[in-house]
């Protein structure tokens, strides 16, 4: 397989979550969500109940994919913003180190240019924090079996397989 | 690109529906999404053309239960078939975890089941995957046409690897969950082998 997985760790996904209930204050939005660039929902912070999260997931990553693939055409790199402006509510999203995907939803009661700042700040921290994850996902494979973070699959039986489909 | 999360114990995987134009991806996708218990399945989303034909793709989240202890999902997308939809269908295939090719098994429709097969190979290529090495599962969907081909001649023409065959009709949905469950099996013993 190309790449490696995502794998999340409990010290790190606090950090996320910390750094993403930050933001939320400080950029007074409603909502912020975290999504890796294949559509994986990452963190939430704020009120997401109203919200189908994981079909915003995916479909906030196949923008972005899409809007990738125009940049591409025209010779650009990526474009690591995109803005989408609603009557009431707006969408904010952003590239966080070329990998994950961060999306800020906000009223009236923000402005464009607050959550941009506020998410400069934030998607700094958040790069730190995948920096430090890739970089223990790699030593965590390399201790293979030994690592306290084994894949639960080391063991898996087609009965287990099975019993998935009752 | 599976992703694990330890702290919520998720594992979620990504499935993706291959084809020509009109083979039935969307039906499939739309059998599982009748057929799951509330709950279980979330929205079926459909980026479609006015006339029904996907445009970008259809998505389909799927709780499937837990594997020691790990919540497992399946996300399940679709690609555009028809040909000039090609730049989408590359992207779809970012961080997949396992391909189910659904051929028309009319025989008119076997070089279309050809052409995309190649456009597969390809594009997998191009996203870093091997062809030959990734969790694959192939759907001969529509066995209850009368124009449908035999199952020796089409597995002489499209299959290309010891790969798992499942016959189906998608439209009535016979074959349809035992095709994800053959992929769901591939995809995690290639977890169980990749860690």
């Amino acid at each position: 397989m190309s790449g490696p997985d995502i794998v999340m760790y409990e010290v790190e996904f606090n950090l996320i979550k910390g750094i993403m209930a930050k933001l939320r204050t400080d950029s007074n939005a409603q909502v912020v969500f975290l999504v890796d660039k294949n559509g994986q929902q990452i963190a939430t912070a704020g009120d997401a109940e109203h919200i189908d999260a994981t079909s915003l997931a995916s479909l906030t990553a196949g923008n972005v994919a899409a809007t990738d693939g125009l940049a591409k055409l025209i010779g650009e790199r990526e474009f690591s913003i995109l803005f989408h402006e609603g009557e009431k509510d707006n969408i904010h999203i952003s590239i966080v180190a070329s990998r994950v995907i961060l999306v800020v939803i906000f009223d009236e009661r923000s402005s464009l240019g607050l959550v941009r700042l506020r998410v400069k700040r934030a998607s700094a921290e958040l790069a730190e924090v995948f920096a430090g994850l890739l970089a223990k996902m790699e030593l965590e494979k390399a201790k293979g079996a030994a690592s306290e973070h084994a894949t639960p699959f080391s063991e898996i039986t087609d009965d287990d397989i099975d019993a998935l489909f009752g | 690109m599976t992703f694990i999360n330890y702290a919520s114990r998720e594992i979620n995987c990504k499935i993706v529906y291959y084809g020509p134009g009109l083979c039935g991806k969307t039906t499939n996708l739309q059998h599982i999404y009748d057929k799951s218990n509330i709950g279980t399945k979330g929205k079926l989303i459909s980026l479609a053309t006015e006339t029904d034909r996907t445009l970008f793709f259809d998505f389909l989240p799927l709780e499937l239960g837990t594997v020691r202890g790990f919540k497992t999902r399946f996300h399940l997308y679709t690609v555009p078939g028809q040909v000039f939809y090609d730049a989408s269908r590359k992207l779809i295939l970012k961080g997949v975890d396992g391909v189910i090719f659904v051929a028309d098994s009319q025989e008119e429709r076997m070089d279309a089941n050809i052409e995309a097969l190649d456009n597969l190979v390809t594009n997998l290529q191009g996203q870093g995957y091997d062809f030959n090495t990734i969790p694959y599962v192939i759907q001969f969907n529509k066995r209850d046409l009368p124009t449908a081909m035999s199952v020796e001649d089409m597995k002489k023409l499209l299959c290309r690897r010891n790969e798992p065959i499942v016959e189906a009709c998608a439209a009535k949905g016979t074959g349809v969950f035992e095709t994800l469950r053959a992929v769901a099996k591939v995809v995690l013993q290639e977890l169980n082998r990749g860690q």
